[in-house]
């Protein structure tokens, strides 16, 4: 009985709690001609929660410290709701049909962090006219504008990352030349994220004349033992770990039992965070990764977001993960997806943004570096510029290595291999067109040039 | 031919370890299904809800047996709470309502532990080396993980203690007798309750361990709640009631999976293991229903 009390006087406090707070929020001051509504998909539970919950704190944190210290984007208030979909790509969909109504003009642009719901996501998108931005993944032929009006893989896509790892083994060898003859070992997840650069990977090893073996790791990748004694046995020169999650720490422990150098293994920036290196100790020390935006909390932006949202307790995450990398990662989300809206208030005026004037304003996108120093985000976020043949706008990726204790920068940006990847690409988008019966764009479409 | 060899011991060797600690999992299910019948859908939570609970207590600056010592109190604490709060409510009532209660358990466990202590990665090392066992490799050139061998040598001191508990004296007795017909049971005086909050606290232990171990390989994360599917084929194989069976069942699943990986997977596009391992277990419950070691149940009409 009187654990029956005790239940129903939980549930009570649980209502009673619920109408406490509705009128309390609802007393809020809101204008929906004065707010930007921002969908934010996001996974903070489940096996992935790591990278949901930095990346969504730190897109929310910069949203707020625009909110705080600016009073939003010319007057107009940022506003957001999160739907957490916990990487399942089924609820990811859902997510994204919930969401995407919200707001005066709807949801103008999504970020899924997700390469599957990113997939399932494409064609709603542009049967919905909302913009989808997949930052730093894919799939890549949506580099090609022409055909994918409405995606965008923007500062690099995955095709062009593989280069530059390759770029990079190239330069820690002595040349392009040094690669003939090598062995390099592809350790990819068995997902559409992990397949995506085999045809590359392929292309790259016929032309350099390196020999490459995709291995496969079946989800969740906890055990990979059987694909280290492979490993062992093949004697690769180096090891790229294309995984997402535990499956990225997974091969730091392995390589170390059968003594393969930390140092040659290089993982994708899925595989590049902290919480993929600690929990491997030791054996993550000398681990190299590529990556795309900076770390730590050294930047005059962070800095900002200190005083103006921590300092006034409206943080939106832990104060300690401040500066990690997924962190990081959102903040240069939060920047773009900014940024964007900035610039499609310059064209359409100032107010909410629908996903059409959204798609434009990505389209004609320019930060340049003198903007983002303007910003405090000098090496947070890359300078790059879209255009509607190039929606990735950029492609150069830096590396990484795990010193013990945090990530440490030890090149300079390194330039993709356009000339292997661009066929790939426009060979893929014209297949892709031919398949969806898609005529591509040319001319003046959609508000752009495209030649 | 000799490499190839080796290399096929090899493959055998890190199989039938891995094994183990799918046995490992596996034991908690076991223990749990012979004294209710019940599948646990909600070991793997425990699993998780163990290890964060251990580690986090360990980041404090807690002394590493006194945080094993608490985690293993929070752990009967919980069997407590869940024979009073879930089972009691629900004797009498059919297997699959009981199985039910687990799947929402499970659930909800996952969100508590993450609520409670957080959803971050978090380190953790126990001091067992997991290096390669130098003096065979330099012998035989097989590597064996010495981090392995130890797991194996754990999870046997494990399954002995649990063996000697559940089959010598009274306890023993009155959970062959519960797992038999728990209203029987009752109607002779055996206190199913506390029956059912020991064998739950017996498997929170085993989650402890099982945690612990696959902790510091992956580091203490939700995905450690993913060994679960590890060992599900492992208990179709070894049958649901026996320990025995879970650690041979586990022996065999895990040397088969490694070996078809190895050898089957290029053929057929790799990264197989995950699947194979529950194909392997079908096969033999084609011939075995009941598995390997799982008690043949004749129910007359």
């Amino acid at each position: 009985m009187k654990i029956k009390k005790l239940v129903v006087a939980f549930c009570s406090g649980l209502v009673l709690g619920a109408f406490s707070i509705v009128p309390a929020m609802a007393a809020d001051e809101s204008d929906p001609n004065k707010e930007q509504f921002i969908p934010v998909l996001t996974y903070k539970t489940g096996p992935f929660a790591a990278g949901g919950s930095g990346f969504a704190g730190g897109m929310e944190d910069y949203m707020t410290l625009l909110n705080n210290r600016d009073g939003g984007i010319n007057g107009i208030k940022l506003v957001w709701e999160e739907c957490d979909y916990g990487y399942n790509t089924e609820r990811g969909v859902e997510c994204y049909e919930r969401l995407k109504g919200k707001g005066l003009k709807g949801a103008p642009v999504f970020q899924p962090l997700s390469t599957g719901v990113t997939y399932a996501l494409l064609e709603r998108a542009a049967a919905d006219k909302i913009t989808l931005i997949f930052l730093g993944y894919g799939r890549t032929d949506a580099t090609q504008g022409r055909v994918f009006p409405w995606g965008f893989p923007a500062v690099t896509n995955y095709w062009n990352q593989s280069t530059t790892k390759l770029a990079f083994i190239a330069q820690q060898e002595g040349g392009f030349d040094k690669l003939k003859g090598m062995k390099i070992v592809n350790l990819h997840l068995k997902h559409p994220y992990g397949i995506e650069t085999i045809p590359v990977w392929n292309a790259m090893a016929a032309k350099f004349g390196f020999e490459v073996t995709h291995i496969p790791v079946p989800w969740p990748g906890i055990d990979q033992k059987s694909l280290w004694l492979q490993i062992r046995k093949i004697q690769p020169n180096y090891v790229i770990n294309r995984n997402w999650g535990i499956s990225c720490t997974v091969p730091l422990k392995e390589a170390a039992r059968i003594g393969f150098p930390s140092d040659h293994i290089i993982g994708v920036w899925w595989c590049g965070a902290e919480e993929d290196a600690i929990p491997a100790g030791a054996a993550a020390k000398g681990y190299i990764t590529s990556a795309f935006h900076g770390t730590g909390t050294d930047f005059p932006v962070i800095q900002d977001i200190f005083q103006h949202v921590y300092g006034v307790m409206k943080g939106n995450i832990a104060m300690t993960r401040v500066g990690s990398v997924y962190y990081l990662r959102g903040i240069s989300a939060g920047i773009i997806t900014t940024e964007v809206i900035r610039k499609a208030q310059e064209k359409y005026g100032v107010g909410p943004i629908s996903g059409e004037e959204f798609r434009w304003a990505m389209e004609n996108l320019d930060l340049t570096a003198e903007r983002i120093a303007e910003l405090g985000a000098t090496n947070v976020v890359p300078p790059f510029k879209i255009t509607c043949d190039d929606h990735e706008g950029g492609g150069a990726t830096f590396f990484q290595q795990w010193d013990g204790s945090g990530w440490k920068k030890i090149t300079d940006w390194i330039q993709p291999l356009d000339d292997i990847t661009r066929p790939m690409i426009e060979a893929s988008a014209a297949k892709y067109a031919e398949e969806k019966g898609i005529t591509p764009r040319s001319g003046m479409s959609m508000g752009t040039d495209c030649g | 031919m000799l490499m190839e060899l080796a290399f096929a011991i090899e493959v055998l060797i890190a199989g039938l370890l891995s094994g183990v600690m799918y046995s490992l999992v596996a034991l908690g299910f076991v223990l749990i299904f012979k004294a209710s019948g019940v599948f646990n859908f909600a070991q793997g939570a425990m699993v998780l809800f163990a290890a964060l609970t251990f580690v986090r207590i360990l980041e404090m600056g807690v002394n590493f047996w006194l945080a094993v010592a608490i985690a293993l109190a929070v752990m009967i604490l919980l069997a407590i709470i869940i024979e009073r709060v879930m089972l009691r409510p629900l004797v009498a009532q059919p297997v699959i309502i009981l199985f039910m209660a687990t799947i929402g358990l499970n659930y909800f466990l996952e969100g508590l532990a993450q609520g409670i202590w957080d959803s971050q990665v978090h380190g953790l090392d126990i001091g067992i080396p997991d290096v390669p066992w130098m003096s065979v490799l330099e012998s035989t050139n097989i590597l064996i993980s010495l981090f392995d061998v130890w797991s194996a040598v754990i999870c046997g001191i494990l399954v002995l203690l649990l063996a000697f508990f559940f089959q010598k004296g009274r306890i023993g007795r009155a959970l062959r007798a519960v797992a038999d017909d728990n209203q029987a049971a009752m109607s002779v005086g055996i206190p199913l309750q506390l029956i059912w909050a020991i064998v739950w606290a017996a498997a929170g232990l085993v989650a402890l361990v099982a945690g612990t171990l696959w902790g510091q390989r992956l580091g203490v994360q939700f995905s450690i709640s993913l060994v679960a599917l590890k060992a599900l084929p492992v208990l179709i194989l070894g049958g649901f009631n026996s320990i025995a069976g879970a650690i041979i069942g586990g022996l065999i699943i895990g040397a088969t999976e490694k070996l078809a990986e190895v050898y089957l997977g290029p053929i057929i596009g790799g990264g197989i293991e995950s699947w194979s391992a529950y194909f392997i277990a079908m096969l033999f419950l084609i011939f075995r229903p009941q598995g390997l070691f799982g008690e043949e149940i004749i129910e007359r009409v």
